[in-house]
């Protein structure tokens, strides 16, 4: 609850009186005082109509008696609805969602099953980040010929396996409330329950065991999310068989595990396991690991996150079937042929952590109310994120963001994809173009990328007939990289000789996460190597490393039309 | 053209004598633009000594310290293709990268020996180049016969040594003897990850381990055991060889060995001897000369004495001195990698030949212009207790600049050292002794002198470069306060 008063003036504020409620409402846009949330009960909301179609609501809190005053910009909703906007999960895209739709004056609700924050914040991203900052610390104090490079002195590196778990913990509730708090302090209502669209217009929301709320809203935004996805067969105990959402927690670290998925999320974990002491197996369907990545870099990353570790793998194998430890018994995982089905030798191991993908959250959603049909678990949309109904058609004021349309399942594409929309509602026509999307996976080093990989891109010349070329930069030759002693890197830009154009960067090295930026907010931007490659970089920093990238490029074509006032 | 090629005539005979070695550990040399690009150094083919050869062979170069063998991910040029020096010809995969491989050469791609995704060890011919056109045919036969020889993997017709085993303890692991082991039908083997690492590492059947682990599965320590490892928690083994020199370089057909006289014990080289024995040979294709120099040590033992008891050695002492020697006369700090260019070193380090345990090795003292007295022998008795337990780090042994060799503690008065591979000068120290000198007026005196001796390269040390260097080296010693400072 925000405790801060406003000092905004207000020309008038309208009390509104319920049995239960009081509520102020200025009417000045787009500073806003409100006080809302006097009340005893937990759950429910009420909304009435007054006289000039003015609406009020209630929030629906579970706290004890409090006042708030908050210092609120949420708009107040258009005619005859209780919501401009309602935003059905809290997660990374619905929050970004959230707080664009209040810049914009819409008056904005977010309803939320679970926790704030959604995978990215409890069980995804930010979690693995802190282990992933232990693992990269432990690396560092093991690997003595680095060390000693730099002239260090470690002794022996340990660590408290409680330490760096409760580490995770306490950043995933820090960010959760930090984005709670976001959403709160501009006056975002969080609604509490599990929503379910009704119609076009209509949502109802509630816990299980209580009545439900139905509040109406002009435009709808589903972003429910994903959860981890486990294929048939695979026995999850959540001891020795587990998720990601469990591996986050480190509630123990085996001797040896095996990883089922070679994705950014298997890479990930076997780069935290191995630093703690684990070994790791890889099972990976596909004919190669890493599959997704730029082939240049998967094959750099393979020969410096798996070849130099303790980790093995099979690639062209499902795991048909895994079974937790017990009566004594290791954990087993018998094998496949991905292609002949022919079975393979059993392995047997400590444990096995599934990271075969992630499926959307889609169930109890009522889609059926609104005649959608999902595809695989995933909500059709088009390249507006509208939603597309079993007919084929558009339906009307509603829209799918994030890993439930299943467009690009990261934490900021769906936060893109929900200011786009945004734009959209608000007015103004927006296309996210999904190719300026980076992505990054945190090992040690990381890897980043953005756009069409080298194969796509080629593809993709020849069939719309224009030539690719492709610059690479290393780490190598990077002062700050090796000041770091970390020249083991590359970096790789796909664009078109001929307008400049990049089409893909790929970055293999350290901070390479950090890195991509310049790339993807040029692809964003559309700016073209002909005019980045003179931009400045300071030095020395990795930067560089794009810098001689873009400097490296040869354009053949035209350069772009003349930018200095000319007279005429 | 034998000549241009390589730094010293080659024999006349049909052995490939190849000098080349790449140094790659210093990264900011790379050229920053394309990702790595590497020259060839291609070698003459001769069939006849008396004929100027003009077909070369392209050889696997050697892209890490730690390559054996390389795979051909692709030719970027093909059979016939005019290739023009500089130009990049093959894409070779080493266990680092992959690297552009560039040719120092005009000529045609005449044959490729060695096709994509075939595997080829250093230094093994993997195409042919020819000056001219008429030459291909020639070049294509010969291709032809020595690509039927070079199956993936094994070496080609004009062999090399294989590859030294990575590290030296292996070769000496008792390994067990397979005893088919006892069981009733055929036995799971479940070994983890880093086990099975280690076992290919160390050519250990992992059959015939039986596991320890958890549900009787091979671990790691199982597989050390094995191999006769001490179960060492930094299991990293670059540290184990201690071979100086960068990169393998191929030795000429030995001479015929004389007959063994009856009764005579062979004993094999322990690695450190080997590594030893293979510089030493190396040494043979630098051009050396030697000059001599008498160094009054009267006041350097007066401050010996003075500095003893703060654990100042000799050793420190005498390293200290030629540093600063070698600070004002950088060419003696200087090296010859290529033939071609002078290497002036950015530090001096003086390494420091120690006779160690049947061995010799040369740990070295890094900067040892820029430290002072106390600190270089607090730092050399770190490098000497390390050497001693034989933990000294590939940089603590194979980084010098500058080698020191005293012997005067014997008592030889004076002796000629060789000249260790990828430096430009050795000084052989001989013991001080009293010794009757005449000064200009006729007058005789009783002084101590030390006969010192420099081995240097005289592709890149002249005459008087030496004597002007060992100049300055006596008029420290004479005058040796700055030593202190």
């Amino acid at each position: 609850m925000q405790a801060s008063i406003s000092l905004s003036a207000a020309s008038h504020s309208s009390i509104v009186r319920s049995d239960r409620t009081v509520e102020f409402i200025s009417n000045i846009k787009p500073v806003n005082l409100r006080f809302c949330g006097l009340r005893r009960e937990a759950l429910g909301s009420y909304a009435l109509k007054r006289p000039g179609s003015r609406l009020v609501s209630l929030l629906g809190r579970r706290s004890l008696t409090e006042v708030s005053a908050s210092l609120s910009s949420n708009g107040v909703s258009s005619k005859g609805f209780d919501y401009d906007l309602v935003i059905i999960g809290a997660g990374v895209g619905g929050h970004g969602a959230a707080l664009h739709a209040v810049e914009k004056g819409m008056k904005t609700a977010i309803i939320e099953g679970d926790v704030v924050g959604g995978t990215c914040v409890n069980r995804g991203c930010v979690p693995s980040k802190a282990l992933l900052a232990v693992s990269g610390r432990m690396r560092e104090f093991q690997n003595e010929q680095h060390l000693k490079a730099l002239g260090l002195q470690v002794s022996s590196a340990g660590y408290d396996r409680q330490g760096v778990a409760n580490h995770a913990n306490d950043l995933a509730s820090k960010i959760r409330n930090n984005l709670t708090n976001s959403m709160k302090a501009i006056g975002v209502d969080i609604l509490t329950g599990v929503g379910t669209v009704l119609g076009p217009q209509k949502v109802k929301y509630g816990k299980v065991g209580f009545s439900d709320n139905v509040i109406t809203a002009k435009n709808i935004i589903i972003a429910t999310g994903s959860v981890p996805f486990v294929p048939k067969g695979i026995e999850v105990d959540g001891k020795t068989v587990i998720t990601s959402d469990h591996a986050l927690k480190l509630e123990s670290v085996p001797d040896w595990i095996a990883i089922v998925g070679s994705g950014y999320i298997g890479l990930e974990f076997s780069d935290v396991y191995t630093a703690l002491g684990s070994e790791v197996t890889f099972i990976e369907a596909l004919d190669q690991l890493m599959p997704g990545f730029d082939p240049e870099i998967g094959k750099l990353a393979q020969r410096v996150l798996i070849n130099p570790r303790k980790i093995d793998y099979h690639t062209g194998v499902f795991a048909s079937k895994i079974t937790p430890a017990k009566d004594g018994k290791p954990v087993t995982i018998e094998l496949i042929d991905a292609k002949t089905k022919e079975p393979k030798p059993t392995l047997e191991v400590d444990a096995a952590l599934i990271a075969t993908g992630r499926a959307p959250f889609t169930k109890g959603l009522g889609l059926e109310n609104i005649n959608v049909e999902t595809q695989r678990g995933f909500i059709p949309v088009d390249e507006r994120m509208r939603v597309i109904d079993k007919n084929g058609n558009l339906v009307p004021h509603v829209y799918c963001i994030g890993d439930a349309n299943g467009k690009m399942m990261l934490a900021h594409a769906a936060s893109a994809q929900g200011i786009s929309v945004i734009e959209q509602v608000s007015g103004k026509d927006h296309v996210l173009n999904h190719l300026s999307i980076p992505a990054a996976c945190f090992t040690h080093p990381e890897i980043s990328m953005v756009g069409l990989t080298e194969p796509q891109a080629r593809e993709k010349g020849e069939q719309e007939g224009f030539e690719v070329s492709v610059a690479k930069t290393s780490f190598k030759a990077n002062t700050k990289a090796l000041a770091e002693n970390e020249g083991e890197g590359l970096a790789k830009m796909i664009y078109r000789p001929d307008t400049g154009e990049i089409l893909g960067v790929h970055i293999f090295g350290l901070h390479a996460a950090d890195l991509i930026h310049e790339a993807s907010n040029a692809i964003a931007l559309g700016t073209c190597i002909q005019d980045i490659k003179f931009a400045v970089h300071a030095h020395p920093t990795l930067s560089e490393v794009l810098d001689e990238l873009f400097k490296s490029a040869k354009v053949c074509g035209v350069t772009s039309p003349v930018k200095e006032p000319v007279a005429v | 053209m034998a000549s241009s090629l390589l730094s010293r005539p080659s024999p006349p005979c049909n052995t490939h004598t190849i000098s080349f070695s790449y140094s790659l550990a210093s990264p900011l040399q790379w050229p920053s633009r394309h990702s790595s690009f590497l020259k060839f150094h291609l070698r003459p083919y001769q069939r006849n000594p008396s004929v100027q050869a003009k077909i070369r062979e392209i050889f696997m170069p050697a892209l890490s310290s730690t390559m054996t063998e390389g795979k051909i991910v692709s030719w970027i040029k093909s059979e016939g293709d005019v290739l023009s020096k500089g130009e990049s010809v093959v894409v070779v995969e080493s266990d680092k990268a992959d690297m552009d491989v560039e040719t120092f050469y005009d000529g045609i791609l005449a044959a490729i020996v060695v096709g994509e995704g075939e595997t080829a060890p250093v230094g093994a011919p993997i195409g042919l180049l020819a000056e001219t056109e008429e030459e291909i045919a020639e070049a294509k036969a010969k291709g032809a016969s020595s690509s039927n020889t070079v199956p993936s993997s094994a070496p080609p017709a004009p062999s090399f040594p294989p590859p030294s085993p990575v590290s030296g303890t292996v070769s000496s692991s008792p390994k067990k003897v397979a005893l088919p082991p006892v069981s009733d039908g055929p036995r799971k083997i479940v070994a983890t990850p880093y086990a099975k690492k280690l076992a290919k590492q160390h050519k250990i059947d992992i059959g015939s381990i039986v596991g320890t682990g958890p549900f009787n599965r091979i671990t790691p320590a199982d597989i050390e055991a094995a191999a006769g490892i001490a179960p060492n928690s930094s299991t990293s083994n670059a540290g184990s060889v201690n071979v100086a020199s960068p990169a393998p370089s191929p030795k000429t057909a030995a001479p015929a060995p004389p007959p063994s006289i009856p009764g005579s014990t062979v004993v094999p080289f322990t690695t450190m001897q080997a590594a030893v024995s293979k510089n030493m040979f190396d040494s043979l294709s630098v051009p050396t000369f030697r000059v001599g120099y008498p160094v009054m040590t009267g006041a350097l033992d007066a401050l010996y004495e003075k500095v003893k008891p703060k654990g100042v050695t000799m050793t420190a002492l005498l390293a200290k001195a030629a540093a600063m020697a070698l600070a004002q006369h950088p060419v003696v700090n200087a090296s010859c990698k290529d033939g071609k260019n002078f290497t002036y070193n950015s530090s001096i380090n003086i390494a420091v030949a120690v006779a160690i345990n049947g061995g010799l090795i040369t740990p070295v003292l890094q900067d040892a212009d820029k430290l002072d007295l106390y600190l270089l022998s607090q730092r050399w008795k770190e490098l000497v207790d390390k050497a001693r337990a034989k933990q000294l780090q590939p940089n603590e042994y194979n980084s010098g600049t500058f080698t020191l060799s005293n012997l005067g503690m014997f008592g030889v008065d004076r002796f000629d050292a060789i000249l260790p591979p990828g430096q430009g000068a050795i000084m052989a120290v001989g013991a001080s002794k009293p010794t009757v000198v005449a000064d200009g007026d006729g007058f005789f005196s009783v002084k101590s002198k030390m006969l010192v001796n420099v081995t240097a390269d005289h592709r890149i040390v002249y005459g008087a470069d030496l004597a002007a260097f060992l100049q300055t080296f006596a008029k420290i010693v004479e005058n040796p306060e700055s030593l202190t400072l």
